[in-house]
């Protein structure tokens, strides 16, 4: 076969696309870590939730759409009754506390799942109007995928916007550098974790949602995505939105470069990045300083 | 294991034999022993690890309850001499090693007669290993080349599944001559879908097929999307993809997302079951592969009907799939062979099982005497849409049956039996 340019860009096309779903995947661990330093190993025990949650609404009310609003909604429900009434009474225990939390209730919400909806799993058919092919130049790609890029575009603008525009941003900001300080000015500090907490499950849940298309749906789906996430964390760099975008897109094309030429070494290669990230810059590529200490 | 004949577990099956003989003596001469009688009156217990944890539970689950066809239907017919059948099932969780320590429980804690069991092909060698250090009858119901031959055959392994090299060989014998001969391979790195490959390869290479790629992918691969440029730049006419489970259906159906079935034949060696029902006929349209068994087959042979309906009396009307019917007749055959030789001995038990011939569910079988590789049918099938299916179970088409004989598999000199 002759590795011709137009295959290349194709292939770096791919990884772009597929580094938005990694993205997707991270942003929420990434977003609970750097502002509230919990290590949500239920990261993607509530992506599978999410994806779950999708599967019942749409056998309710055939909407894709419905999906989309619902579904972020409902988890992000979920994680705001587990930071109030799991995580928020271990705050300043050390870090390990909420991290075996959250371990255990991955555990619980598997099971759960299991017991709901069995164990075979479901499907989840791309929406009709989002199916087929287009031609982008260089080959056919998928409508669903390009959707996908869009959507995540959006996404983290509106994320970005929030956290660095408004004035609830501010204090979110604010409250994850000193809490004292917001405290004392006579802010609930409480709220604004909760509300992260429940940003950061919402976003999980979503990426349940949008991964079901591509990937099906089983309880046992959050299991990789729980490794990719941390993965994207740990490269961004603990904590920085900025960090997990660039983070999840590197990840994305360098998989992509490596299946085209050694497809044995893609799953390595994440690996083989985070470690030579890690011995460059200690902290991640966008990482601050003294966040696990 | 240097010392097998003082192993617990033989010692305690001799004394059993021992105990029955006796028992018999002292039944005969119209006497009354309590303690013997209770060893006589002893649960023939077959163990049976599979991976009810994991991504292959369904086709686990499916194995459980045709197992438990075949116990019930051995019990109800008096057992061995009044002796009835037991069931353990174990959770192996899918890893040769867990499967070991589970085995080797069975056999020495809860003193289990037969092993019978397994949905992978790393695990099943692991299992085959303990059991024949222990001389315990193994009867595999999943796909492997590996366990038939000589270094890891033992008397006492038996291969109760198709196995890679017959799996694969009929379906490019199928498909090859329809499709083209220029092939790519997408293939699961591990044993099963490296074996799944040579065995398309053996077959092929006298059809003259031209491989044109192997491409691996790792076990448990959630995006085939980097595999397809290479894959359509290489215009083959088919794509073999041997891998199996969900990673079988997340890349049919990523592969449909990028439209590789308008440019290419795509086939498998096997079409699984669980995953057909599960992500339904668009994820499965227009792919051809194997399978063991199919329920349909009810059409045609007459034994696949008393099977299913036999199935579906015990299971709420829900029809066997390709593992249910692997798991009933590995554990039918085990009980039928004990009943045989009216004994639980794992050397005269293994000498009934390899003479046992018949048709059970799915036309005639036998095990093959150099190997103990059950000699079967197998089944050519393809998606059925859902608006030609009769129900919901209705999912395949089938297009071609192929009755297996020896020349078709791998000869005992081949396998390095003497």
């Amino acid at each position: 076969m002759e590795l011709s340019f137009s295959l290349l860009v194709q292939q770096l096309f791919i990884g772009l696309a597929l580094g938005s779903i990694y993205v997707l995947i991270g942003v929420g661990l990434s977003l609970i870590f750097g502002l509230l330093t919990v290590v949500n190993f239920a990261h993607g025990a509530f992506y599978m939730v999410g994806a779950y949650v999708a599967v019942y609404i749409f056998e309710k009310t055939g909407n894709f759409w419905a999906c989309l609003v619902l579904v972020p909604l409902a988890v992000g429900a979920l994680g705001l009754a587990t930071e109030r009434w799991l995580v928020r009474p271990l705050y300043g225990r050390g870090l390990d506390y909420p991290l075996l939390l959250t371990f255990g209730l991955a555990y619980v919400l598997v099971d759960s799942v299991r017991m709901i909806f069995g164990v075979q799993g479901e499907h989840f058919s791309t929406p009709e109007l989002l199916q087929g092919t287009v031609d982008m130049g260089f080959g056919p790609f998928p409508i669903y995928r390009i959707f996908l890029v869009g959507l995540c575009a959006t996404l983290l603008l509106a994320l970005w916007l929030f956290i660095e525009k408004t004035r609830l941003g501010l204090i979110v900001r604010a409250g994850s550098r000193d809490p004292l300080v917001l405290k004392v000015l006579g802010i609930d500090v409480d709220r604004v974790w909760l509300l992260i907490f429940g940003i950061g499950t919402a976003l999980a849940g979503l990426a349940g949602l949008l991964a079901a298309p591509l990937r099906g749906v089983n309880p046992e789906m959050g299991g990789p995505v729980l490794i990719e996430a941390f993965v994207i964390t740990v490269i961004g760099g603990m904590g920085s939105l900025v960090g997990a975008i660039v983070a999840g897109l590197l990840v994305g094309v360098v998989v992509a470069m490596t299946t085209l030429f050694q497809p044995e070494l893609a799953e390595l290669s994440i690996f083989a990045l985070m470690a030579l990230v890690l011995i460059v810059r200690p902290n991640g590529l966008f990482g601050r300083e003294g966040l696990m200490s | 294991m240097a010392a097998d004949k003082d192993h617990p577990a033989s010692f305690q099956r001799r004394s059993i034999i021992k105990a029955m003989a006796t028992g018999g003596v002292v039944l005969a001469g119209g006497g009354v022993f309590p303690g013997i009688l209770r060893a006589q009156a002893d649960n023939i217990r077959v163990g049976l690890p599979i991976p009810l944890t994991g991504p292959f539970v369904n086709e686990a689950r499916a194995v459980q309850r045709g197992a438990e066809l075949a116990v019930k239907e051995f019990n109800a017919a008096g057992g061995m001499a009044g002796r009835m059948a037991e069931l353990l099932v174990r959770d192996d969780k899918l890893n040769p090693q867990e499967a070991v320590t589970r085995t080797i429980e069975l056999i020495e804690k809860d003193r289990a007669h037969f092993i019978v069991g397994s949905v992978s092909s790393a695990v099943q060698l692991s299992v085959n290993n303990a059991t024949k250090q222990r001389k315990v009858i193994y009867n595999s119901v999943s796909q492997s080349d590996t366990i038939n031959e000589a270094k890891d055959w033992s008397k006492y392994t038996f291969h109760e599944c198709l196995n890679p090299h017959m799996t694969a060989g009929a379906v490019a014998r199928y498909a090859f001559p329809k499709f083209g001969k220029r092939v790519v391979f997408l293939t699961a790195d591990y044993a099963y879908g490296h074996e799944m490959v040579r065995g398309f390869q053996t077959v092929g290479k006298a059809m003259g097929i031209e491989v044109l790629a192997d491409i691996r992918h790792p076990l448990g691969q959630t995006d085939f999307s980097s595999y397809f440029p290479k894959i359509l730049a290489l215009k083959p006419d088919v794509l073999v993809v041997c891998n199996f489970g969900r990673d079988q259906a997340i890349s049919f159906r990523q592969a449909a997302d990028f439209g590789l079935k308008k440019q290419m034949k795509i086939i498998a060696p096997l079409l699984i079951h669980s995953g057909r029902m599960v992500d339904g006929h668009d994820v499965y349209a227009d792919i051809i592969g194997g399978t063991g068994y199919y329920w349909g087959l009810e059409d045609t042979v007459p034994s696949a009907k008393r099977f299913n309906d036999a199935f579906r009396a015990a299971n709420g009307g829900t029809y066997p799939t390709d593992y249910a019917g692997l798991g009933y007749v590995g554990v039918r055959g085990v009980l039928a062979a004990a009943k045989a030789a009216n004994s639980t001995d794992s050397d005269k038990v293994s000498d009934a099982l390899r003479a046992i011939k018949g048709d059970f569910y799915k036309g005639p079988t036998y095990y093959r005497a150099c190997d103990h590789q059950s000699v079967q049918s197998m089944l050519i099938v393809e998606s059925k849409p859902a608006a030609q299916a009769k129900n919901k179970e209705d999912i395949f088409n089938i297009l071609a049956i192929e009755n297996f004989d020896e020349s078709k598999l791998r000869s005992c000199k081949e396998l390095g039996h003497a």
